[in-house]
């Protein structure tokens, strides 16, 4: 190892950083300029997984950057929770980079070097949150998440663009302002500190009634969980290109959210104390609440990445859930979806992304037929809704299985049938996109009848044309890693157990 | 001390008083702009030698002419007044370096003398009215900057006449905020006979259950209320801001309704005390009231307005109610956030008003309507309001994040209703600053730039020191060693004085 645990923590904000950058002044070339986000993006990779090693003995590397206010400093540090998401991120974004070049050139984007500069500095902040030390550093980077990705989301800069703009900015704004900032100096006040500490800070402090109005503020202001009823700005941020959609909103800002969720749930209140008090319990059902009417929403709509959005909300909530449930399984199970979900997710915005720039469709009942003409997204489309929905040998079947397993420990029989009914609802709005595309004509077309044992393979060669390469590739990775992570569970579960375990 | 150092005390108010004159014999705009650029620059740099000095060797007094208080004037520096005395003279001398481009645009050349003179003569009046231990003494260089005040932003009248009514009615306005100050000294200097703000204080103990007193601390505190533009006494200040030349409104953005804000501070804390403030003058009642109103009410009327200078103008208005919230709440925390919030709006505000300076440089416009597409024809420009606006709204890593913390850090120990109510009603304040700040970055960067319109950056003369001024809330808002530990240090000192 080249550097000290803590060179690199810092090296993973500032290499991002020093990446945009690099973008700033390559913009007139632009062959140079996406060099230089695919090298940073490898290079932040790397120098967060050599983290790893170190962290999985058990290291907790910090490091301080300032005191904004006597006493709280922007502090780094990192912990198996945090390392997880970094990791997750950070090996995305190289996938992710492809895909934009792919993406951005494939349909003649404007505005591309900002559009990277943006990118890097978002992922940055997604460093910071993923590392943050106290509530107040999470809080921060949170905020630079926002302002980062709002110029990504408004990309289009039309009429859409600055309405989608208006919500996205007004919710997230909003509620970590109006909700989040109070309640985490009135964490302050009470506590005498905000730092994450293992076993939470508020026990002894708060009485059950302080408790529950604490966490109401923090599970509400923490608007990019997308708990209902503040979910609306994640399919208005569907406006932005679809590689922002991918990494940033079925990754990186909505994980920074659960993730979020998560580190107050176990680092400021506590598992324990929160199971003592019952705080939790209105959680419980808001999050099941939200987890299946996302899904219902997700049924009615038409346009896939709308679609998607909604799905993603509904995948949130079983995080938010496990969170709730505030047992050592449920909380596994919550981890385990943020990286489950995260590459099952991309992956399906990846092929959207892809038949948008292959045939520039958005609305599912144009796909028709589709599948014959781009089988390689297609199949990927599928692998990727498969492990959503749960499916071994796909990574997405752990996190529900743990999930399951949580609500079995609490004793929740209710959630374990919302747990099951979501499944089938998973099922319901994203199978049959892919059935339409193999199985339908295209649109306009219709299959000649063939009597029962003659059918013949639709499949032939000449009827493939697949979006660019840089298109295409990035989802068949992210599909085969579903595949890989299935058997790469027990790893992470080891490696986020000690949190669980007092 | 060297000998020169010991006056450093009086250097502060003598120098740009004495250049002022010497300022308005010359013609042309190099001269008279470089003598005033140099003389703010020395302010500064003594202002920073005797906070230094006070921080090493506790408060500074130095006896004018001589005469031993109370028969003669003393000037004090202390940890409030130094850290005012920074604030101002940095300000001027940043505002100045952007100043030459700007200014020699919006007012005509065989004025440029009488103007620098004028802006030298405010400058005098507030640093004075900073380090004079005096409460005559303190109207005396109150008139000074208000009087030259009225002459500078009727200067704007070049570019727009309404500057004439709008400095005729600060004029009217502002006398009568004088006169109540004057009226008050006069009543308190009946009942002790004295001027002197020290043996004021002594004094004040005995004496502080009269009716004279009651009614001196009443013309006291609403003449100072109106010279700082408290809601409801606001009115003057929208006007004036929105019609001076650019650089007089960041200038008194920055200082001006500080100066009140000082003031109010000193008359409060050091000169009537906490007791008698809070206990028998019941100042919060009455303050917190107007502080609130005015904060909320201000946000939602700057929303509407279609006048950059205006909106900011307004929001100013708004973030005077947050300071005057902080010296409502009558503890130490809440002292605290006034004075980090003196200190961060001004760097913040004059930022903001520096960057609207280099677009109205370039488009000759601060409406909004002529604003469109900004962000693409002066992108640093542009980029620089916007992060002053951030500062605005509180983000964090913004110096406004920290005022803000402090301040509801303050709300919640006050506790009860108020308390949490009052921390409500910060955050929807905030959410407010996004709308208003959000509907020119909508401007900026999603209208189509207009036909004709030139595509070009205001020259570096003014893009660098707005940027200073953005970078340095910045710089502020992360590392918070000077701030918010002056702040800490003042607000302990006055409350403990008491």
């Amino acid at each position: 190892m080249m550097f000290t645990l803590e060179t690199h923590v810092l090296l993973s904000l500032i290499i991002p950083l020093l990446g945009a950058i690099g973008i700033a002044l390559t913009s007139s070339v632009p062959n140079i300029r996406e060099t230089v986000t695919l090298v940073t993006s490898v290079l932040l990779c790397l120098n967060v997984f050599s983290l790893l090693p170190g962290i999985m003995n058990g290291a907790e590397p910090a490091v301080l950057l300032a005191e904004i206010v006597p006493d709280i400093g922007l502090a780094l540090k990192v912990e198996p929770l945090g390392m997880t998401f970094a990791a997750v991120a950070s090996s995305l974004w190289i996938i992710n980079s492809i895909y934009s070049i792919g993406y951005m050139r494939g349909n003649n984007e404007p505005r591309q070097t900002g559009f990277y500069i943006c990118f890097a500095i978002a992922i940055a902040a997604t460093m910071g949150v993923a590392f943050s030390g106290n509530l107040l550093t999470l809080f921060v980077f949170y905020e630079v998440l926002t302002l980062s990705t709002y110029p990504l989301v408004t990309h289009k800069k039309n009429a859409d663009a600055l309405k989608g703009g208006r919500i996205y900015l007004g919710i997230l704004i909003g509620t970590s302002i109006g909700l989040f900032l109070p309640a985490i100096i009135w964490t302050w006040t009470l506590a005498g500190t905000v730092n994450f500490v293992k076993g939470g800070i508020l026990e002894g402090h708060a009485s059950a009634g302080v408790t529950g109005v604490l966490l109401f503020l923090f599970m509400y202001g923490i608007g990019k969980a997308a708990l209902m009823p503040i979910h609306r700005w994640l399919p208005a941020a569907m406006v932005a290109p679809t590689p922002v959609s991918a990494l940033l909103h079925a990754v990186a800002v909505v994980k920074a959210g659960v993730f979020a969720v998560l580190k107050v749930v176990i680092y400021i209140f506590g598992i324990d104390f929160l199971t003592t008090t019952g705080a939790a319990e209105w959680l419980t059902w808001v999050a099941a609440y939200t987890l299946i009417a996302a899904s219902v929403v997700a049924l009615t709509k038409d346009n896939l990445k709308a679609r998607l959005a909604y799905s993603t909300i509904s995948q949130l909530a079983y995080v938010v859930l496990g969170a709730s449930m505030a047992t050592s399984m449920a909380v596994a199970g919550g981890a385990l979806q943020i990286v489950m979900h995260a590459f099952g997710k991309i992956t399906l915005f990846f092929c959207a992304g892809a038949i948008y720039t292959a045939v520039h469709k958005t609305e599912i009942s144009d796909m028709r037929g589709l599948g014959r003409q781009m089988p390689v997204t297609f199949i990927a489309f599928l692998i990727g809704s498969l492990s959503i929905i749960g499916l071994p040998p796909l990574g997405g079947s752990w996190s529900k299985f743990y999930l399951m397993l949580g609500a079995a420990e609490a004793d929740e029989i209710y959630l374990m049938i919302v747990l099951l009914v979501s499944s089938l609802l998973n099922i319901a709005y994203l199978l049959p996109i892919v059935a339409r595309g193999f199985f339908y004509p295209p649109l306009g077309q219709s299959d000649e009848p063939v009597p029962v044992g003659y059918e013949k393979s639709d499949f032939s060669w000449r009827n493939i044309q697949e979006a660019p390469l840089f298109c295409v590739l990035p989802p068949v990775l992210t599909a085969l890693a579903c595949v890989v992570l299935f058997f790469l569970a027990d790893p992470i579960v080891r490696l986020i157990e000690p949190i669980l375990t007092p | 001390m060297t000998a020169l150092s010991s006056q450093f005390p009086i250097i502060v108010a003598i120098v740009p008083l004495l250049a002022a004159p010497i300022c308005a014999l010359f013609r042309g705009t190099t001269l008279p702009w470089a003598i005033t650029t140099i003389i703010s620059g020395i302010t500064f740099y003594v202002s920073i030698q005797l906070m230094i000095a006070v921080i090493q060797g506790g408060p500074i007094s130095y006896e004018l002419g001589g005469w031993a208080p109370p028969w003669g004037i003393e000037y004090v520096v202390d940890l409030l007044s130094g850290f005012m005395l920074i604030l101002i003279s940095a300000i001027s001398t940043g505002v100045l370096l952007f100043s030459r481009e700007s200014i020699t645009r919006e007012v005509p050349d065989h004025q440029l003398g009488l103007f620098f003179a004028a802006y030298l003569l405010a400058l005098t009046g507030m640093l004075g009215i900073c380090i004079t231990g005096d409460a005559f003494n303190v109207f005396v260089f109150l008139e000074i900057m208000s009087l030259s005040s009225y002459a500078l932003i009727a200067m704007g009248a070049n570019e727009d006449r309404r500057a004439l009514t709008a400095a005729f009615q600060y004029l009217i306005i502002g006398t009568v905020g004088a006169s109540f100050y004057l009226i008050g000294v006069g009543l308190i200097y009946m009942m002790t006979g004295t001027l002197n703000i020290a043996d004021i204080a002594a004094r004040f103990p005995e004496i502080e259950g009269a009716r004279p007193i009651l009614a001196a601390a009443g013309f006291i505190v609403i003449g100072l209320a109106i010279k700082l533009a408290l809601f409801p006494f606001h009115v003057w200040l929208p006007n004036s801001y929105t019609y001076a030349p650019s650089i007089i409104t960041a200038f008194f953005a920055g200082t001006a309704t500080k100066v009140g804000v000082y003031l109010l501070i000193r008359f409060i804390f050091t000169v009537f005390g906490v007791n008698y403030s809070f206990g028998g003058l019941e100042l919060t009642d009455i303050l917190l009231p107007l502080a609130v109103l005015g904060f909320l009410s201000m946000s939602v009327v700057a929303i509407y307005q279609t006048n950059i200078k205006r909106l900011l103008a307004y929001s100013s208005v708004a973030q005077l109610g947050y300071i005057i919230l902080g010296i409502a709440l009558a503890s130490e925390s809440g002292l605290m956030a006034t004075i980090v919030h003196i200190f961060n709006h001004a760097i913040v505000k004059s930022g903001l008003f520096l960057s609207v300076g280099c677009m109205f440089y370039v488009a000759g416009s601060v409406y909004l309507k002529d604003l469109h597409g900004i962000g693409r024809r002066m992108p640093v420009t542009t980029f620089g309001f916007v992060l002053g606006g951030l500062g605005l709204i509180g983000v964090p890593l913004t110096p406004g994040f920290i005022s803000k913390w402090y301040l509801v850090v303050a709300s919640i120990e006050h506790g009860g209703v108020i308390g949490y109510g009052l921390v409500a009603l910060l955050m929807v304040s905030s959410l407010l600053a996004v709308i208003y700040i959000w509907r020119v970055v909508e401007v900026a960067y999603f209208r189509d730039i207009p036909e004709g319109a030139e595509k070009k950056e205001a020259p570096l003369s003014m893009l660098v020191p707005t940027w200073l001024f953005i970078a340095a809330s910045f710089y502020f808002g992360i590392e918070t060693t000077f701030n918010v530990g002056i702040a800490k240090a003042t607000a302990a000192f006055l409350m403990g004085g008491s």
